[in-house]
């Protein structure tokens, strides 16, 4: 087998080597690299700060940490997780990788943008480290909300700019993706023809270039109170503290979907592969995933029921979240109908996947009692919320950025893992999450609160419970990552196939070379028509 | 790469771009409504502290600056050079006398003791110190971008006079140009907003 | 993707019946402003304002000549800055 140079091997611009040849690359699929690097730096280190936070809420007070401390380290968590790893990593990593190759082209539209977006994020990660110093980290949870943020004496204007910073990134990431998809695509692949992964990254970038902006002048906005007091949520200068929120939430709603879509995009890629079988309803995935984008945007004041809107406001954003809920619950038709009668081949991708349906299902349907106005009075701000969340951006777009890691770690790396530690880790990992977060839906039905340093005696027990769980799902995460990072140690053994997918990165070399594709690409008619994978493998197994 | 050449490329990725300003203003327009309809009384008495004229003169200003970048993308398409870089210089004199006439009425308001954070905002009727807050943050905002837009016009007036950009290829110049007309789109609603209530 | 829009420009002529028109409009919304009309006063300042706008879109920034993909795009966005008034007003207006 003739061996073909890399993109590992091949700088581009060519001049430039060692270290410089990562940090003024062109190539969207170093870049996608760097991404991914920073990114697993960022969540390993705020999953061992919420293992720190579950530490503290073990034993009832003070156990290792003061009550200020733990505020600053929800903040830090949640400002982590939220803004440096969930927002960018499906859409950084695979999408700088992927997209181009999946539609058959070389790079992305604009590539020296796509390396100003790698500069912004990692200026927003140093920008949010300065201010965990002097005055200290702040305070108020990731949603900033005044009048707490204007007041406190935290490092809040620094940590805001750090976000707006990121988003900034974000919004660039978005207009390079949606350009390259409307103006490079192969000429025979038309939009009936885009793989599902790249549909969904389509539909993320228009909610990430327009949302973005959105909680951009919102943090703006915080600054300028901090610094001047213009006291435009000021009640005391007229302001209206409820604006704030609306104005973050008109983001931070769709901010949600641009985590879940590219999420539910791998899993439409995964299911049809190692069921062997075409994906049941692609049209719908495509539908359903544009009016997610869009329905998404209708409904941000669910977050807001308690707040002191309007029962108005209460009724309609109630009415209309219910809507959202039907594409999503579409989607997960679609993949369960893909499995029904498919060859199933059992690999870490297909196992984390199926873990990812069962969780993302359980975080959807209790986002229903969140989203029903009247059960939320109940529920609102107490563990219950915690659970929820964990479930649909952990469970959900945490395993789907996993499984894209299993799925798509031979192609980056030309270097398969080891499935046995791979599964290992998985189960400790879901099974570390189930009981780590089950408990918290019951402690917030119990009544008790987020955000609170303390708790009453009655709920000791179930935090006790859910630190063991934490145990068990940090070592589960750690122990896939280490597995996927070992592989790296060895020589290139993977095929340009090994899977057999019929998307286009899979007619490549594994890594791929410079310009993506030696021989051009072929664009079937139907991206995923299996019959000539499940022609090769019966072949293949016949000759056993 | 094809990218390099794809000049309706380039148009696509800036009209993104400008959405996304459109929508950073939008969250600013959102404010403004709210407040309008809750203190619709001092939101006019603080407009007629507003100097008409000088809103109108603003507006008629930027209006002229966009025809001349109009006018000198037209030009550069026809190849008349020279009138493409008159109308660049134009629309740069207009940004520079609407900066000039901003940095007058600001001064103004602040030499009478209206500006953010003052004793006099804080302790006059809250509609109006949210009246002059928004004031000074939305034209302040839009300040900071006709100076952003003019950066562009005049980047644009070197690369025409150096023929970077050409008859075929002046998709600098054409973007610049969008995002100097969304500039002006922004003062459109502004000037009615602020100096025309009643 | 061949570039689908033809070559095209404006004559200066057209332009500059533009920009009297966005001068007249001007001068209608200065006008209309010194006539007391209550609440439709901002509806109509904002009705001219968008017709302005809307000349300034389709003749200076060409949009009258653009494809389905800007003309989309772009009506998206204004739908969603729409949406975002709109509804906090589901709050605000009925507290």
């Amino acid at each position: 087998m003739e061996v073909v140079p890399s993109f590992f091997e091949t700088p581009a611009p060519a001049k430039y080597k060692g270290i410089w040849s990562w940090l003024i690359t062109m190539d969207h699929k170093r870049i996608g690299l760097m991404y991914l690097f920073a990114v697993l730096f960022w969540f390993a280190l705020a999953v061992l700060l919420g293992g720190l936070i579950r530490l503290e809420l073990m034993f009832p007070g003070e156990t290792f940490m003061g009550a200020q401390v733990y505020n600053s380290l929800f903040t830090l968590h949640g400002v982590i997780m939220v803004f440096l790893f969930i927002i960018p990593a499906l859409p950084a990593v695979f999408g700088n990788f992927f997209l181009p190759i999946q539609i058959g082209t070389d790079d992305v539209f604009f590539p020296r943008l796509n390396l100003l977006s790698w500069y912004l994020y990692m200026a927003g990660g140093i920008i949010a480290v300065i201010s965990l110093f002097s005055d200290g980290f702040p305070d108020t949870g990731w949603t900033f909300y005044v009048p707490f943020s204007i007041s406190t004496h935290t490092n809040v204007s620094t940590a805001v700019f750090a976000a707006f910073v990121l988003g900034m990134a974000s919004m660039l990431t978005g207009l390079n993706f949606i350009t390259t998809i409307h103006r490079m695509r192969k000429k025979e692949m038309g939009w009936m023809q885009i793989p599902l992964f790249t549909w969904s990254i389509y539909a993320t970038s228009w909610v990430q270039l327009l949302a973005t902006p959105v909680v951009s002048i919102t943090l703006i906005l915080v600054m300028i109170e901090r610094y001047v007091g213009v006291g435009l949520f000021d009640p005391e200068k007229g302001g209206d503290p409820i604006l704030y929120q609306h104005l973050f939430w008109m983001y931070s709603h769709p901010a949600v979907y641009i985590m879940i879509l590219p999420g539910m995009g791998v899993i439409s890629e995964i299911i049809p592969v190692f069921s062997r079988k075409s994906i049941f309803g692609y049209k719908a995935i495509v539908v359903s995933s544009m009016s997610i984008a869009v329905a998404g945007s209708l409904v941000w004041a669910h977050h807001m029921y308690t707040s002191g809107m309007s029962d108005t406001a209460v009724f309609v954003f109630s009415l209309l979240t219910f809507v959202v809920a039907i594409p999503s619950a579409i989607k997960v038709f679609s993949w369960v109908a893909t499995l029904y009668k498919g060859s199933i081949q059992m690999a870490p991708p297909l196992f984390l996947s199926l873990c990812f349906i069962y969780l993302f299902s359980v975080g959807g349907l209790t986002g229903l009692l969140l989203g029903a106005a009247g059960t939320d009075i109940y529920v609102h701000d107490t563990h219950f919320v915690v659970a929820h969340f964990h479930f649909t951006m952990f469970g959900g777009a945490g395993f789907a950025f996993f499984a894209a890691l299993h799925y798509w770690w031979p192609k980056m790396f030309g270097r398969m893992y080891d499935f046995k530690k791979a599964y290992i880790g998985a189960i400790l990992l879901t099974g570390g999450f189930m009981f780590h977060y089950v408990p918290m839906f019951i402690l917030g039905l119990q009544g008790m609160p987020r955000r609170y340093f303390d708790y009453l005696p009655q709920f000791a027990k179930g935090n006790f419970f859910a630190g063991f769980g934490a145990g068990f799902m940090i070592v589960g995460i750690f122990l896939m990552l280490i597995n996927l990072l070992v592989s790296l140690r060895k020589q290139r053994d993977a095929s340009s196939d090994p899977w057999g997918g019929t998307t286009l990165e899979w007619q490549t070399s594994s890594p791929p070379p410079l310009h993506n594709f030696i021989t051009e690409p072929q664009v079937p008619d139907y991206p995923y028509d299996f019959t000539g994978v499940v022609e090769k493998y019966a072949k293949d197994t016949k000759g056993e | 790469m094809s990218s390099q050449t794809d000049e309706s490329g380039k148009k696509l990725g800036m009209w993104l771009f400008l959405y996304t300003e459109i929508i950073l203003f939008g969250g600013l327009f959102v404010l403004y409504a709210v407040y309008f309809a809750r203190y619709t009384g001092d939101f006019i008495e603080g407009g007629k502290e507003l100097n008409r004229l000088f809103g109108i003169v603003n507006t008629v200003i930027l209006l002229i600056s966009s025809f001349s970048v109009a006018a000198s993308i037209t030009a550069i398409q026809k190849k008349e050079k020279t009138r493409a870089l008159a109308g660049l210089i134009s629309a740069l004199l207009c940004g520079l006398i609407f900066l000039v006439n901003k940095y007058i009425e600001w001064g103004h308001k602040i030499d009478h003791g209206i500006f953010p954070n003052s004793e006099k905002l804080i302790e006059g009727p809250p509609g109006q110190n949210i009246f002059f807050g928004l004031y000074y943050v939305i034209t302040g905002l839009h300040g900071i971008h006709i100076i952003i837009g003019m950066t562009l016009l005049f980047i644009s007036l070197v690369f025409v006079q150096t023929k970077t950009v050409t008859h075929t290829r002046f998709a600098f110049l054409e973007n610049s140009g969008l995002y100097w007309h969304l500039v002006d789109l922004i003062w459109i609603f502004i000037f009615p907003l602020f100096y025309l209530i009643i | 993707m061949k570039d689908k829009s033809p070559l095209h420009f404006f004559e200066y002529k057209t332009l500059f019946n533009v920009l009297l028109v966005l001068l007249v409009l001007t001068g209608i919304t200065v006008g209309a402003s010194f006539v007391d009309l209550g609440s439709l006063n901002v509806w109509i300042a904002l009705i001219i304002a968008s017709i302005k706008a809307s000349f300034v879109l389709l003749f200076f920034m060409h949009m009258k000549y653009e494809g389905r993909v800007l003309v989309f795009s772009f009506l998206g966005t204004i739908f969603f800055l729409g949406i975002m008034i709109s509804f906090t007003f589901w709050d605000v207006a009925f507290r």
